[in-house]
């Protein structure tokens, strides 16, 4: 079971390559929208590698309660 | 009883696109004619879609105007006369008559033979759908030459205040010419539907309904675009690869990539989850055309082939995909 950091460690690497965003800027406390200009579309890129990932399944009504890197990381943590 | 006389091997071994033609409407209409109606900036559609400017057909930009023109250029660039074509086939949403077709039109007015003629519904995939279809007929013998055409007024069917839509549907028309071929130049085609997403992009209303309603509005289309985004971004690239492996090639003999062009961001997603070479020529022609379903394939290709992008000899891999949710993929030989 991999701890909350390595999870997102490992969702900073997927935030980066979807969007260019520097890795360190994607911790817990910061909005995918406010903080880190991740975009609708880019969300879905995001969505769906992080799926690829974990092996777990994120409905397209779920997305828009992940409104912060916590919440993700949660949400993952949660189905793992 | 005698049997009925079946003829054999009648057709060609193969199929090939002969010809490709394109007609842009002459109005160009630039995002910052669409913003004030969507609260929205010229920076916000391009970074969410790529479309700088898209053309909207005026009162005489017809569907079968647009697509005769089209179909001439096509015929002209394959060297075949019209009485040569034996099937018209008209892939569109936005011909506002249910009957008769518009291909029948489109048919008589480029001056067939009384050709066969009917309009194949499959949305923003139909033009691969009927490209599917020509070959079959040209292989099996049902026609030799079949003219293909993708055609759109989706400017009559998009709410110009609609967030999600206002921005992408655009007008025009493409048309190729298949004909028989001593090579292989049409790869199989990978297709299907999804009806579980059916309702995801929609007219919205059924026309009794509306006909019934106090105070009748036109039903555009809707749709819900995160997840079409989705789908067709990485359930798409999963359908290409497909194609390229009936084909029986890989993504490194491809030359050219024609991916219907539904919005910029699906062109990037599909070809960074395929992994497409950098060698590879991406059609983009949804920054000036932005979508025009049915039609936006061969526009694409024909852009590309008029600017040197895409040569004679040339692969590609068409694709397809759209309401229903439709889809159909195939890898073709440029003429």
């Amino acid at each position: 079971m991999p701890s909350t950091d390595e999870i997102r460690a490992d969702l900073a690497d997927i935030v980066n390559e979807v969007a260019g965003i520097p890795a360190d800027d994607v911790q817990l406390d910061k909005s995918f929208v406010d903080d880190l200009d991740v975009d609708s579309l880019s969300m879905v890129e995001v969505v769906v590698a992080a799926e690829e990932k974990f092996g777990v399944t994120i409905p397209d009504d779920e997305v828009k309660n992940l409104k912060t890197v916590g919440d993700a990381v949660s949400f993952i943590e949660n189905r793992l | 009883m005698t049997g009925l006389a079946l003829e054999a091997g009648s057709g060609s071994p193969h199929a090939r696109i002969l010809g490709v033609g394109a007609y842009r409407p002459r109005r160009v209409v630039p995002n910052s004619e669409v913003v004030d109606a969507i609260d929205s900036s010229d920076e916000w559609i391009q970074q969410r879609s790529g479309i700088r400017s898209r053309r909207w057909a005026d009162a005489d930009e017809t569907i079968e105007m647009m697509s005769v023109e089209a179909s001439r250029a096509a015929l002209a660039q394959a060297g075949i006369d019209a009485r040569q074509v034996d099937c018209v086939v008209v892939a569109t949403v936005s011909h506002m008559l249910n009957l008769p077709s518009a291909a029948a039109a489109i048919a008589h007015r480029l001056g067939t033979d009384q050709a066969a003629a009917f309009d194949v519904s499959a949305a923003c995939a139909g033009f691969c759908h009927g490209v599917a279809l020509a070959s079959d007929m040209v292989r099996a013998g049902s026609a030799r030459h079949v003219l293909v055409v993708g055609v759109e007024r989706l400017s009559d069917m998009t709410d110009p205040t609609d967030r999600g839509t206002a921005f992408i549907f655009a007008d025009g028309a493409g048309a190729v010419v298949v004909g028989p071929s001593e090579t292989p130049a049409i790869g199989p085609v990978v297709w299907g539907s999804d009806g579980e997403q059916y309702d995801l992009i929609r007219q919205k209303d059924d026309w009794r309904d509306v006909l019934a309603a106090d105070e009748p509005a036109f039903p555009f289309m809707t749709m819900q675009g995160a997840a079409v985004f989705r789908w067709a971004s990485f359930t798409m690239a999963k359908t290409a690869q497909q194609a390229l492996d009936r084909a029986g090639i890989t993504v490194d003999d491809l030359d050219v990539f024609v991916p219907h062009q539904a919005n910029m961001r699906i062109t990037d997603a599909m070809a960074r989850t395929m992994k497409l070479p950098a060698t590879v020529r991406v059609a983009r022609d949804i920054a000036e055309a932005g979508n025009t379903s049915a039609a936006s394939v061969p526009l694409a290709l024909e852009r590309m082939i008029a600017e040197g992008e895409a040569r004679s000899g040339d692969i590609a891999l068409l694709i397809a995909f759209g309401a229903g949710l439709a889809y159909a993929a195939q890898v073709v030989v440029l003429p």
